[in-house]
């Protein structure tokens, strides 16, 4: 602008320009797509977030679960208990992955979640139907899920009655010449409120927990605190723990609160140990800040933690057997599913509250929780960068 | 500290180090050496490396070559000996802003494991002038106090070497003379200070300056060195019209640099003969009064910035 045009008076006035809200939208909008296009994550997360769920959805999420595993404890070994265990196994409903020789191993199998069925043939059981004395086969479930165990449950008795008369083991079609006992265990009610509610203190937790932590590093490195921080003589290891340690804390109040609010206003037993739940809460607590805390070293700023954390979250929901019976999902979704802090915890929970599991029972997901910390914690302080290249 | 006996009146001295961001080279080639209980100015205009040969000096980033130590320790393997003994204040306020005056200087003394943090922030809350405000958020302090705070939180642990990233930036005068008297203060009682600033005034208050622009470090000895370095002559021109001699001087052979010094104007040049030729139409025109001046450091260095644009261009 040269000199006599900064004269007073002799700028023009400025008229407004035609079409001034579509432009300045125009501007806003060409702006928001350089920014969204630059912004990777929030890039990937609109295409992996739909598909993600479609999939899961889709594929992973079997509300009438078929291949349940099931225990097989033989009384005796007949070609009548033979058949029908055939019988049963052809219905889809179970398969049977163990075969077990005494009752308190049948328990064990169930108190550990490592079977969702047990199936009995008591001892003399062939006899009793010749003789027409109508013995009982056992069937016990494990109810905590009444979703997974409900619909094998409702079909059990026509089942085995028609595929009995398939393989032309036993007459009279109206007088069935023995009865299926059905137990469903630790949740005889079938109320799925023993079964969310649990579930939620693992779900609640997950979802806090990963925040937390999932902030704390981009927030000093938003907030410039990080240069000094850097400079200062601290190790990663350190700053990784000083950043956990207080939220185990804030962790284990939040597990109280729902697990008290859960007991008094819902009903839901504490059939084992107190404080073997208390331990464990706080090794899944732990585990869900380290993977947090993971996220905070390998994202760029507090936005794209946020989007991290949701996206571990929704596997952890869907997946988890929070929502879905675990047991129902293919075996690729549960190779998934094993892999999720979440998925343990919910057995471990279930299996405390309401089937009074004991550590024995829940050693696997107690040590499958521990490795998860353990990687999360080693990839958070290999990647926590300690110089500002 | 048997590596730092080696050296035992050397601070700092690094060879050769460069940096490059992306592609982009920041700083080049750059070796600089400070003595021990100098006060170092680093001076130069922004973006032309300060910052990141600062960082590089602490350990915060990684040379991409070059070598050198850092009160004895080797910059590249020694990082987190480097970080226990020396200060870094950087240029963005770091400090908590959501933590209390108190609160961030005991963080940092228990950081450096300086036995009994409370009474070591008591003690320097004292020190800073600050009682009474030893409870307000960081956050909310005032630009100087701010600035106070963190060369406290920087001195606290005892370091042998300070590094103060542009500490003055946007303080104002009053605050910037304090900060400079409690500098040399520290400078006395033995501690290293490595300062790096755009002030011509501060400039003149540090024992030793280098000058570095474009990643390049361009001069360095004392004031009166750097000065004399450079070699050039200066006119201080009084009277009328000044305004349009300095636009009809600039470019014109000999003429290097012209700049108006309020009711003066410098007038300077490497070649003195040439500049000589140039000038003697309009000396003896009239109207004006010239005479001969010593450079101003800020003369030499944006002469010394103007020289080495052309050769990055």
């Amino acid at each position: 602008m040269s000199a006599t045009d900064r004269g007073a008076g002799r700028i023009p006035p400025v008229k407004p320009p035609r079409f001034g809200f579509l432009r300045r939208t125009y501007a806003m909008l060409a702006k928001e797509l350089i920014q969204l296009r630059r912004d990777r994550l929030t890039f990937a997360m609109i295409v992996v977030i739909p598909v993600m769920q479609l999939l899961l959805f889709g594929y992973a999420i079997n509300t009438t679960p078929r291949h349940l595993p099931t225990a097989v404890l033989l009384q005796e070994d007949s070609d009548l208990g033979r058949s029908i265990l055939k019988a049963l196994e052809n219905t889809a409903y179970f398969k049977f992955v163990h075969e077990v020789q005494s009752v308190e191993e049948f328990d064990n199998l169930l108190l550990s979640g490592k079977v969702l069925f047990g199936v009995e043939i008591p001892r003399g059981f062939e006899r009793a139907v010749r003789r027409g004395e109508k013995p009982a086969l056992l069937v016990a479930a494990d109810a905590t899920d009444p979703v997974a165990a409900g619909s094998a449950m409702s079909a059990l008795g026509q089942i085995v009655q028609t595929a009995l008369e398939h393989d032309r083991v036993a007459g009279d079609p109206g007088n069935p010449p023995f009865e299926i006992r059905a137990h469903a265990r630790y949740n005889p009610a079938a109320s799925s409120r023993l079964n969310i509610v649990p579930g939620l203190v693992g779900t609640i937790l997950t979802m806090t927990m990963l925040i937390f932590t999932a902030l704390s590093v981009t927030r000093e490195i938003e907030r410039g605190t990080m240069e000094n921080l850097l400079a200062m003589p601290i190790t990663p290891v350190e700053v990784m723990l000083g950043k956990i340690l207080p939220y185990v804390g804030v962790g284990f109040i939040q597990a109280s609160l729902i697990l008290g609010i859960g007991v008094l206003l819902f009903g839901v037993p504490l059939r084992g140990s107190l404080p073997m739940l208390a331990a464990l809460s706080t090794l899944f607590i732990t585990t869900n800040l380290a993977i947090g805390y993971t996220f905070s070293t390998l994202v760029q700023n507090q936005l794209q933690a946020m989007q991290a954390s949701m996206m571990f979250f929704l596997p952890s929901i869907l997946l988890s057997g929070f929502m879905f019976p675990f047991a129902g999902m293919p075996i690729w979704a549960q190779y998934l599913g094993e892999c999720l802090p979440l998925t343990h915890y919910l057995r471990i929970v279930r299996a405390i509250m309401l089937k009074g599991s004991t550590l024995e029972n829940l050693r696997y997901d107690a040590l499958a929780l521990a490795a998860l910390m353990l990687i999360a914690m080693t990839i958070a302080v290999t990647r926590f960068r300690r110089t500002l290249d | 500290m048997t590596d730092a006996s080696a050296a035992p009146d050397i601070a700092i001295e690094v060879k050769g180090l460069t940096k490059s961001f992306n592609g982009r080279e920041v700083v080049h080639d750059l070796s600089m050496q400070v003595k021990r209980g100098s006060i170092y100015g680093f001076l130069g205009p922004n973006g032309s490396g300060k910052t990141t040969t600062i960082r590089m000096l602490c350990g915060l980033l990684t040379p991409d070559s070059g070598e050198g130590t850092c009160l004895g320790y080797d910059i590249r393997r020694d990082a987190d000996k480097i970080k226990r003994q020396v200060g870094y204040m950087t240029q963005r306020f770091s400090l908590y802003q959501d933590l209390s005056v108190r609160e961030n200087l005991e963080f940092v003394a228990r950081l450096y494991g300086v036995p009994n943090a409370r009474a070591a922030a008591r003690e320097m809350i004292e020190r800073l002038g600050l009682s009474g405000r030893e409870e307000q958020l960081a956050g909310e302090l005032s630009g100087g106090w701010k600035q106070r705070l963190a060369l406290g939180a920087c001195t606290l642990p005892n370091p042998q070497l300070l590094l103060l990233d542009e500490p003055t930036a946007g303080v104002d005068p009053k605050a910037r003379r304090d900060f400079w008297n409690e500098i040399h203060g520290l400078a006395a009682d033995g501690l290293t200070v490595l300062v790096s600033t755009h002030y011509m005034d501060e400039a003149e208050r540090c024992h030793e300056i280098a000058y570095i622009a474009y990643g390049t470090l361009l001069a360095h000895g004392t004031v009166d060195e750097v000065i004399a370095q450079s070699a050039l002559a200066t006119w201080v021109v009084t009277g009328d019209g000044l305004g349009a001699l300095a636009h009809e001087l600039a470019g014109k052979p000999g003429v290097d640099m012209v700049a108006p010094f309020g009711t003066s104007l410098h007038v300077s040049g490497r070649d003195h003969a040439a500049l000589e030729a140039t000038l003697a139409p309009y000396r003896s025109g009239g109207g004006q009064h010239w005479q001969h001046g010593a450079p101003s450091l800020e003369d030499v260095f944006i002469e010394l910035m103007s020289r080495t644009k052309d050769n990055f261009q």
